[in-house]
């Protein structure tokens, strides 16, 4: 029966398999699926508005975003993201109309339509040495009625139109061994100033002509000490510095082209001081600010040349560049912390005995500590001035605040997602009826005859919008709780801000957002950095009266011998249940798919040094633990060098301090790859939680092959070390990629390929007993993509049909890596048309449902491409019987249709990963893409012949119901009547 | 069936009239014999006609017992040009005509004995017909099983056995890769 069954659905593929793509309609977008825009966290930002109209804020981001922004809601009016290496040092406005950005190190300068964003102009700046990048817009910098613009940038000074972005006058100072500081421009009589330091204590300065680059006077000094920190202009002829010891105060002044300096001590200035200092690069016009022992210091600069204190400013979080607000007189803001409020000021930089403004604005703590502030002025009715400030806070979000109030903000940390996973919702409560989610029994029928209604065709435009609106915002898909189809999850995102957010599948709001205490800076962790997030405990069958809960792993700094920490957090409701400081580094996390008696599940954090601290601490976890003992095993790649390497648990670790979860690790193999003709370039895992539904192949004539499946296999792609450079660089005679699979516990390399005349970069996807990867082809000119299918070749005697009914085998007994089963791989190439920034593959509950490889494109674009596709049994000319098999004729590239795109009309901008989640329901698979943007579907690569489809209208099927039942009544009613007169004939 | 139905109602009547007195004890009359008439005589010519008569039912019942039996055989070919003309791939109509080619074998071998009924009698030997019948009616069994098999729906590869097992576990757990940055 079941084969039946089986040959049934394999029919019923077969003749889906006719229509290949899955598309959607129109009216279907936003159903199941939802996408979300962000910028990043704000570098810059400038504020445009002067004219009447729409006032916009423009703001460039780590994320290499150059956005418009609205001042009024805080959306988006147009973005641009530059390329992942295409960093933005610089941003202004020229001619009141173009954005400028200066990016790539300073080489590129590009100008943007202010309106809508188009690209007016781009202009490559060459320079021969790295150097620190400037983008200067003075105002009132004019030649031939045009506009110039400063860029300072690889070495050379550029003078660059601002109508088309020509290279007015270029001066180089890459000759020179000098670095170049600060560029100034004096207004009055066009006279550029270019400062710098040759070493650290020789402080040179450069006049230029600004009308055609003409050097006037160079001029050097030599400073009495070394200087620590970077040059700050005052104005524009006088800059600070501080000396090399952090205590004194070096003003230059250039006065008529001489370089005069004096040192002050910082200790004359603030009495009963020590400390070092450290000045702040906002730009104040006289003034300028010293953060010393984490208070702010503001010093202005007389004419004489004296330095004369200002004020004191405590907890100073920000402090914002001035802005000019009437003729000479200018204001600048600074933030203050206060627990859950910041207390925001702005002064006039010459009058300091008033505030212009002092606002008191209470901010949710779990957005950190204020970073950035700029601001804006705006006249008020009353003819006073009024400010808006932009600020940029520690968890990347923006805020615009004005009166006291915030106005909007933007949740930009979303922009940098690290690491994802996923958390069911509770179970629904009892007493929570459907009733009550859909109001009443008469707004129920309401809805559903409308559908009717739609479905019959009679509805009119009013109805159908009223239907779609309907659809879109269905409290269905956005309950708090666990749905009967699995869709509904909460996706727990781990940023670069060291945040994790819960974001709800349904719509994509955040559920609860938590700034982990242990990624923020500190005394003890200076720079620490988020690095994966994991399940703690999922309970299922026991402790279900536990939340779960995820655990994320951080370090405090970038380098791997920085100590590591651990956040513990209730995927509910986000409370930070637990963290931890460890005294141990981390270098890898690995989960065991062992849990104990709550459902934590068991961790090994190895170290750097090699040793395996196990989590969660408890006597219980290490009983589990040593009863796996002899089968946990762990393996390095050690990419810089070529070597990879397989570890066993050992014994306790012997050290001072007796630690009995800790475990050393002791050597058992290792692989190391001539380093002459291979580098390691991409390695590649199976996911530890897919779930596998059969063993065997069947191939056309009832065959079978076992497949290999096995959890401990690793693919590695290597290529020739000439290759290993861009596409491009390398000929094809000496590149070459050779791929390997291997198996982790024994060190065994099961598959070794080489593409010769190949090189990366390589995107792979591990998954049942194949691998899909891709690569470039140099000979070809063509990207290529690759598919390897490992197959058991020491099962494939199992052929007696009558051991199998009686259930005499060994094909579901437990497998070890150490009866060495001989293999056989089947592989096949294809060309693929777009290079690929990820690849992912659909997972389903019960891994029925065929697969579909979901590629993230160069375009930023999902793309699901069948699994049939990548079959390596595909030939030019199947038999019949390998046609009603679903075997593709083959064809030398994979087919890209537009209706299989996922992600529709839509982009995920700089598109970093894909994550996918089986829902419960079989069919059906969740898919996020995260990068820049966020997005969000679910797809059924088989269709979802596991349930009806949303827009199933079940008020007709009711209907047709009742007037079959009503049918057959009358029918009957009138034959019986029939019937007795004919009796009576 | 019509001819087997024609018998039916020749075989069970339910009530006679027998215009032949078959009686020979004078006596029980009332009425005494015309003269000239010889009882025995008739009654000697009767009962030989009516042996007779019985012969000639038992011969026709044995023939239709054969010809009853042999109806399969029919019914064989037509299945077969049915399953020729429906092919090997399974779709709705191969499906249909390979389970009526199973089904009415085992509904007609259900109802051996109602089949032969009728020509049930102590002189007719029906053991061979229904032998007969039997024996092609578990030819058409088997074609439709044979059917059945060239379609693939018969569970007779280790394939349709091992599809649903599920995979082996891995004894062994290793977990590792390039270091965390």
């Amino acid at each position: 029966m079941a084969m039946a069954i089986r040959a049934f659905l394999m029919f019923v593929l077969f003749l889906f398999s006719t229509q290949f793509c899955f598309s959607l309609y129109e009216d279907q977008v936003g159903l199941m699926d939802w996408h979300q825009q962000y910028l990043g966290k704000v570098k810059h930002a400038v504020f445009h508005t002067q004219k009447t109209g729409r006032k916009r804020v423009l703001v460039s981001t780590e994320e290499n975003v150059v956005a418009s922004l609205d001042l009024r809601h805080g959306e988006i009016f147009w973005r641009q993201i530059l390329g992942t290496n295409d960093i933005v040092d610089g941003l202004d406005i020229a001619l009141g109309k173009y954005v400028i950005t200066l990016s790539s190190d300073g080489s590129m300068l590009r100008a943007w339509n202010l309106p809508d964003g188009q690209m007016v102009w781009e202009s490559s700046l060459q320079g021969s040495k790295l150097s620190k990048s400037i983008l200067n817009v003075p105002k009132n910098l004019k030649a031939d009625k045009d506009d110039l613009i400063l860029v300072f940038g690889q070495g050379c000074l550029h003078a660059v139109s601002s109508i088309d972005g020509e290279v007015l006058w270029k001066k180089d100072f890459s000759g020179q061994s000098i670095e170049v500081q600060q560029i100034t421009h004096s207004p009055h009589n066009d006279l550029i100033y270019v400062a710098g330091y040759v070493g650290s204590s020789k402080f040179y300065v450069y006049q230029i002509n600004a009308k055609n680059g003409e050097l006037l006077k160079d001029n050097t000094a030599a400073l009495p000490s070394g200087t620590y920190g970077e040059l700050l202009s005052v104005s524009s002829d006088m800059f600070v510095t501080l000396d090399d010891t952090r205590s004194k105060i070096l003003l230059i002044n250039l006065k008529n082209g001489e370089i005069n300096y004096n040192d002050n001590h910082i200790s004359d200035l603030i009495k009963d001081t020590s400390g070092q200092g450290v000045i702040l690069p906002s730009r104040l016009p006289g003034i300028f600010a010293l953060n010393l022992d984490s208070l702010g210091i503001l010093i202005k600069v007389t004419n004489e040349g004296g330095l004369v204190l200002v004020e004191k400013i405590n907890n100073a979080a920000a402090l914002s560049d001035a802005v000019s607000i009437s003729d000479g007189q200018h204001a600048f803001a600074f933030v203050q912390h206060e627990e859950n409020k910041i207390h925001l000021t702005v002064k006039d930089v010459h009058n300091w005995n008033s505030d212009l403004l002092k606002e008191r604005i209470v901010i949710d703590h779990q957005r950190g500590n204020v970073e950035k502030i700029f601001i804006n002025n705006y006249v008020r009715t009353d003819r006073s001035n009024g400010f808006r400030a932009l600020i940029a806070m520690e968890d990347h979000s923006l805020l615009l605040v004005q009166q006291g109030e915030i106005v909007w903000s933007r949740e930009d940390g979303l922009a940098s997602v690290v690491d994802v996973t996923t958390s069911d919702l509770p179970v629904e409560k009892e007493g929570v009826s459907v009733a009550k989610v859909e109001q009443n029994l008469f707004e129920w029928l309401k809805g559903h005859i409308l559908k009717l209604k739609g479905t019959l065709m009679i509805a009119s435009p009013g109805d159908v919008a009223a239907i779609q609106a309907m659809r879109l915002r269905s409290s269905e898909k956005s309950k708090m709780t666990r749905d009967h189809n699995g869709f509904r999850k909460l996706l727990i995102v781990l940023t670069r801000a060291g945040k994790v957010f819960a974001l709800h599948t349904g719509d994509g709001r955040i559920v609860w957002s938590v700034l982990l205490r242990t990624l923020r800076k500190s005394e003890a962790c200076e720079r620490p950095i988020g690095l994966n997030i994991y399940q703690w405990q999922d309970p299922h069958h026991h402790a279900l009266d536990e939340n779960p809960s995820v655990f994320v792993v951080g370090r405090c700094g970038p380098s791997l011998a920085a100590p590591a920490v651990l956040s513990f957090i209730d995927a509910y409701t986000g409370r930070e249940l637990n963290s931890l400081s460890l005294a141990h580094t981390v270098a890898q996390v690995m989960p065991l798919p062992y849990t104990d008696s709550t459902e934590q599940r068991l961790h090994l954090i190895i170290d750097v040094n090699q040793q395996a601290y196990l989590y969660p601490k408890t006597p219980e976890a290490i009983h589990i633990l040593q009863h796996e003992f002899a089968n946990v095993y762990w393996y390095s790649v050690d990419a810089d060098n070529g070597i990879i390497r397989g570890h066993a648990l050992n014994s306790r670790c012997n050290g001072e301090v007796v630690d009995e979860y800790c475990f050393d690790l002791r050597d058992l193999w290792s692989i190391v790859f001539p380093s002459e003709s291979e580098r390691i370039l991409a390695t590649m895992t199976r996911k530890s939680n897919e779930v596998v539904h059969t063993q065997a192949k069947v191939m056309t004539n009832q065959d079978v092959m076992y497949k290999y499946i096995s959890k401990n296999l690793l693919f590695v792609a290597n290529v020739a070390p000439k290759a290993i450079g861009e596409i491009g660089t390398a000929t094809p005679e000496e590149s070459w990629l050779v791929i390997y699979i291997i198996d982790t516990v024994t060190g065994r390399i099961l598959h070794r390929m080489t593409h010769h005349g190949c090189q990366g970069p390589v995107q792979a996807v591990f998954s049942e007993n194949w691998v899909v990867y891709h690569y470039f082809n140099l000979r070809a000119h063509r990207y290529e993509m690759s598919v390897v299918e490992v197959y058991d070749q020491s099962r494939a005697d199992n052929k007696d049909v009558w051991k199998l009914v009686l259930g005499k085998h060994n094909l579901t007994s437990p497998f070890s890596s150490y009866s060495r089963p001989e293999v056989i791989t089947k592989s096949q190439s294809y060309y693929f048309t777009h290079s690929v920034k990820a690849i992912e593959v659909t997972s389903t509950a019960k891994g029925i449902t065929s697969k579909q490889l979901l590629i993230g494109t160069i375009g930023d674009q999902v793309l699901a491409l069948d699994k049939r596709f990548l079959d390596p049994r595909r030939t030019l000319n199947p038999s019949q019987a390998e046609k009603e098999e679903g075997i593709i004729p083959l064809t030398d590239s994979l087919p890209i249709i537009a209706q299989s795109y996922i992600t529709h009309s839509l982009k995920v901008e700089g598109l970093r990963g894909i994550v996918t989640v089986p829902a419960k329901l079989e069919s059906t698979s969740l898919v996020f893409a995260y990068g820049v943007d966020l997005f969000f579907t679910r797809i059924a690569p088989s269709r979802t012949y596991d349930s009806l489809t949303e827009d199933f209208s079940y008020a007709l099927l009711l209907i047709t119901i009742v007037a079959l039942v009503a049918a057959i009544f009358v029918t009957w009613v009138l034959s019986e009547r029939k019937d007795l007169q004919e009796k009576w004939r | 069936m019509d001819k087997g139905k024609a018998v039916m109602e020749g075989v069970g009547r339910r009530w006679a009239v027998d215009f032949t007195d078959n009686s020979t004890s004078p006596s029980s009359r009332d009425i005494p014999d015309p003269l000239g008439f010889s009882r025995a005589s008739l009654d000697q010519d009767d009962s030989t006609q009516s042996r007779q008569k019985k012969d000639a039912e038992s011969n026709w019942k044995a023939k239709k017992a054969w010809e009853v039996a042999q109806a399969p055989l029919k019914n064989l070919l037509m299945m077969g040009f049915m399953m020729w003309m429906a092919g090997n791939t399974v779709h709705l109509f191969s499906i249909g005509i390979t389970f009526s080619a199973l089904w009415q074998p085992i509904s007609a071998l259900q109802g051996v004995g109602k089949v032969f009924e009728p020509y049930k009698d102590s002189r007719v030997e029906l053991l061979g017909p229904k032998l007969l019948f039997i024996a092609l009616n578990l030819g058409g069994l088997a074609l439709g099983v044979w059917k059945l098999n060239t379609l693939g729906l018969l569970p007779t590869h280790a394939s349709d056995w091992v599809s649903s097992l599920p995979p082996a576990q891995d004894v062994e757990y290793s977990g590792g890769g390039v270091n965390l940055h």
